[in-house]
């Protein structure tokens, strides 16, 4: 728990703020009640706090069943950046995913304890609906997903979902989104041929396109490249440089030089727990704890 | 000895095991469809007529239609044995059976007479001779052989012409005129019921209607008379073979062929008359002559309305049991239940159907709706409706578990996907998971239309009949009758097969009906088939 009180200063660049006591006047002016008790959390790890958050996380436990896949976890994901889980197979990174946007409900027999604030808001409040909550939080799963419909109607699917019929409007929508997944000019000649016939890079874009046409607040990516060529997998890269302009957004990886070369922020999980979470340079150059520097040297998992 | 023990564990025997096993199923489908195919297809042929003298004096004449060796007269010296022929010698008004066997010892002499007809006719069954004679009314019109035929052969297309006639007047105007009748009958009866004098207000003119309705019948009936006096104007005097003389109109007269002159076209045009004419006709003579079309018609009609309702049915099943049912013991042994249900008799079921469906809810649908015409129930006995819910309830676990088998098959992601873009459970079902599930749908529908197209014994007690007055689908409202009993190829083919008086003579007809039977699962099962293969092929890279 002290890494993360470490780390605030460490990671911080000094150019921006010079103290800590600055540091929370910067984000007391930014943002106001909440966030204040959060960033006072002693066990809240944030680095890069001059940032407002996004999605915070306190005291989470997840289980499935009686089996416990998430523990303790308290993190704070900033708003507009690029955060990533790594970690070991099995570790949890999927499971805490897929609870920011509550696709674990779905699942039999799960249990979470703690509270997870999406704009100070707990998500996991009952009369929060958890249809609208998945329409602010978006995501990207690691088996490559689109539906087998017309690449406009992977795209248009969310939207008419939210009652918009016009085609108009629709057309619109499908063209911005497969632009900022940049997809347009691809499939631009395309757009009423199968999904199932583009490539799988291709593919993977356009459930980003799918997602990104409800527009998300956060886009979550459950290792998005992890059936990509490496080519591909740059364009995604590149992609989410872009994206983040716009909306916050989460990865989990199992590549750490992805991870390097995407995120701002990294979190390690090993066994359900977070062991570190801080700025990727220094998880991945001077690691606070031996089990992440063994992880990211690869001398285990 | 090493060898062997190398063959045994190379596993070569259980390809060989297996391979057999394959090749013998095939063997037995492909003999029982091809012994269907040939008798069936050999129904339509025009055979030609052998005349036939034997060694006694007596002249035989008819189509072949079976040589048989006699069993007792194989001998260890002369094991050939002597055969005997079987020929179909018609004229049952004449010599009381339509077939005869003869000795091939017996036959001095064999030949084709070439001007010999061939006719169908309307009763008694075909009859094989020469005509002589034609007469309009008491005035000789030809004599002669040849000449006869040549002056007759017009007749006959004029005679068929007033057959349809006659055929429209009694089913569709006489039809529609008692259809009528019954209603005003009814809504009498009705305003009976309710205590109205009969004499006075609607009551009346109802009277009134009923009367006007029956004077148009009046009138149709003269008509109808009138037409059938123009049937029986023209008649021949026919002669068989051994000279027996016989006199009948031509409007008796179905059909006249001369088939030993017959060229091979004209063989096979008139072979693909008589094939149209079974698929259209309807049934003549206890069902074993005419067509089949009220049996075929009755079938694929029952079959679809049948799949109208086992499709929304088990599909909504499947989905409650699959998607939205807490997985469980419960859920288990719903699914352990619902497997047996479809190892249950038919029979069974169609006793329940008789109880179910036919009394108790039929019963009370004629108590609610149709009071009026009780005693005589309208939905109360066997019918169309019930014997299609009778199937659809048979083969409703059929589609269930194909569907579960198809929403398991559809992948994880798909659902997720469409729930992480916001979709209700619901519309994530109807939008994505329930069209990939298609082809699993559309198995359990291939499945259930086969097992339905060929059940009989629950039929025989929710509504099938041997000879329906008329189709469950006519002009008069409301179009569509579900409470009508209905014909059916597969009751027709135990029919006509196993009930029928002159069953040598049946025999064809049930061949006929058991090939087009097979041909009408053929046919519903490819379009099925055809509609699966387009939705694969629209979800051609996903793995469903
Ligand atoms: N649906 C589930 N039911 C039971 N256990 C699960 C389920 N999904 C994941 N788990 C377990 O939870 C742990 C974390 O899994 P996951 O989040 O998928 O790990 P990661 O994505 O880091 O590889 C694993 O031990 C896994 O076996
Ligand atoms: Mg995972």
């Amino acid at each position: 728990m002290e890494i993360g009180q470490n780390s605030i200063e460490k990671s911080v660049s000094p150019a921006k703020t010079t103290n800590a006591k600055s540091l929370r006047l910067v984000v007391e002016t930014r943002q106001t009640n909440p966030v204040k008790t959060f960033s006072d959390s002693q066990t809240t790890h944030s680095p890069l706090t001059d940032v407002p958050a996004k999605i915070v996380i306190r005291d989470m436990n997840f289980f499935y069943g009686t089996v416990q896949a998430l523990k303790d976890v308290n993190m704070t994901v900033p708003a507009n950046k690029v955060t990533a889980f790594i970690g070991p197979s099995g570790c949890g990174k999927s499971t805490l995913l897929r609870c920011l946007n509550r696709l674990n409900d779905l699942v039999d027999g799960t249990r979470i304890e703690g509270t997870i604030l999406l704009d100070e808001e707990n998500i996991y409040r009952p009369e929060v609906d958890a249809t609208d909550l998945r329409t602010r939080v978006g995501m990207v799963f690691q088996k490559i997903n689109p539906f087998p419909k017309t690449v406009w109607q992977n795209v248009a699917y969310g939207p008419q979902l939210q009652k918009i019929r016009k085609r108009a409007i629709l057309d619109d929508i499908v063209e911005t989104s497969l632009q900022r997944a940049g997809l347009w000019e691809e499939v631009k000649d395309r757009l009423h041929a199968s999904a199932l016939g583009l490539s799988g890079g291709q593919q993977q874009r356009l459930c980003i396109a799918r997602a990104l046409a409800v527009n998300p607040e956060v886009l979550l990516l459950d290792e998005p490249c992890s059936a990509l060529d490496p080519i591909s997998t740059g364009r995604i890269e590149e992609l989410l440089h872009t994206l983040k302009e716009r909306l916050t957004v989460v990865i989990v990886t199992h590549n750490m030089q992805q991870a390097a070369r995407v995120s701002d922020l990294t979190g390690f999980f090993l066994l359900g727990e977070l062991i570190e979470f801080d700025d990727t340079k220094k998880i991945f150059t001077n690691p606070g704890d031996s089990r992440t520097e063994d992880y990211v040297t690869g001398r285990f998992g | 000895m090493a060898f062997l023990k190398r063959f045994f564990a190379s596993g070569s025997l259980f390809i060989w095991l297996s391979g057999g096993a394959l090749a013998c199923s095939l063997l037995l489908i492909g003999g029982l469809l091809s012994l269907i195919f040939i008798n069936g297809m050999g129904y339509f042929w025009p055979k030609d007529l052998v005349q036939l003298t034997l060694n006694d004096g007596t002249q035989v004449l008819g189509e072949m239609v079976d040589t048989q060796r006699i069993p007792e007269t194989v001998t260890t010296a002369f094991p050939e044995g002597q055969t005997r022929i079987q020929l179909k010698v018609g004229n049952r008004d004449l010599y009381g059976l339509d077939f005869r066997w003869v000795d091939e010892e017996d036959i001095a002499q064999q030949t084709l007479p070439q001007d010999v007809v061939a006719f169908e006719r309307r009763e008694w069954g075909n009859f094989y001779g020469w005509i002589t004679e034609v007469w309009d009314g008491d005035t000789r019109l030809a004599k002669g052989r040849d000449q006869a035929w040549n002056v007759f052969y017009p007749f006959l297309e004029q005679t068929e012409a007033i057959h349809q006639e006659i055929h429209h007047i009694e089913r569709d105007v006489i039809g529609a005129i008692n259809h009528d009748i019954e209603q005003a009958r009814l809504n009498l009866k009705e305003l009976e019921l309710n205590g109205k004098n009969l004499s006075e207000g609607s009551a009346a003119s109802l009277q009134e209607d009923i009367q006007t309705r029956e004077a148009a019948y009046q009138k149709q009936t003269q008509r109808l008379v009138g037409l059938y006096e123009q049937l029986n104007r023209y008649r021949v005097t026919l002669i068989d073979v051994e000279g027996k003389e016989k006199t009948f109109p031509v409007g008796g007269i179905v059909k006249a062929w001369r088939p030993n002159q017959m060229s091979v076209w004209a063989k096979i045009w008139m072979y693909a008359e008589n094939f149209w004419g079974v698929l259209t006709e309807e049934p003549r003579e206890a069902n074993t002559e005419g067509g089949i079309f009220p049996a075929i018609f009755g079938t694929v009609m029952m079959v679809l309305i049948m799949s109208i309702v086992v499709v929304p049915f088990g599909v909504l099943a499947a989905v409650y049991l699959k998607e939205y049912a807490r997985q469980g013991l419960l859920t288990r042994l719903i699914r352990i239940a619902v497997n047996n249900l479809a190892g249950v008799p038919s029979i069974v079921f169609g006793v329940f159907g008789l109880g179910f469906f036919v009394y108790a809810v039929g019963g009370s649908i004629d108590q609610l709706f149709f009071s009026a015409s009780l005693p005589n129930p309208t939905f109360g006995t066997g019918g169309l409706l019930w014997a299609s819910l009778t199937l659809a309830l048979m083969t409703v676990p059929v589609v269930i578990v194909a569907t579960e088998e198809g929403l398991s098959a559809v992948p994880r992601e798909y659902r997720e996907g469409s729930l992480g873009l916001g979709a209700t459970k619901l519309e994530s079902l109807i939008r994505v998971v329930l069209p990939c599930a298609m082809p699993g749908i559309l198995t359990g529908l291939i499945l259930a239309v086969s097992r339905a197209t060929g059940e009989v014994a629950p039929l025989m007690l929710t509504g099938v009949v041997k000879l329906a007055p008329a189709l469950p689908v006519d002009s008069l409202f409301p179009y569509v009758h579900l409470d009508r009993k209905f014909m059916h190829l597969g009751f027709h083919i135990y029919d006509v097969g196993f009930q029928s008086p002159n069953v040598e003579a049946a025999k064809p007809m049930v061949y006929v009906t058991t090939l087009i039977l097979v041909l009408v699962v053929l046919l519903l099962n490819m379009t099925a088939i055809a509609l699966r293969t387009r939705m694969r092929k629209r979800y051609a890279g996903a793995s469903v």
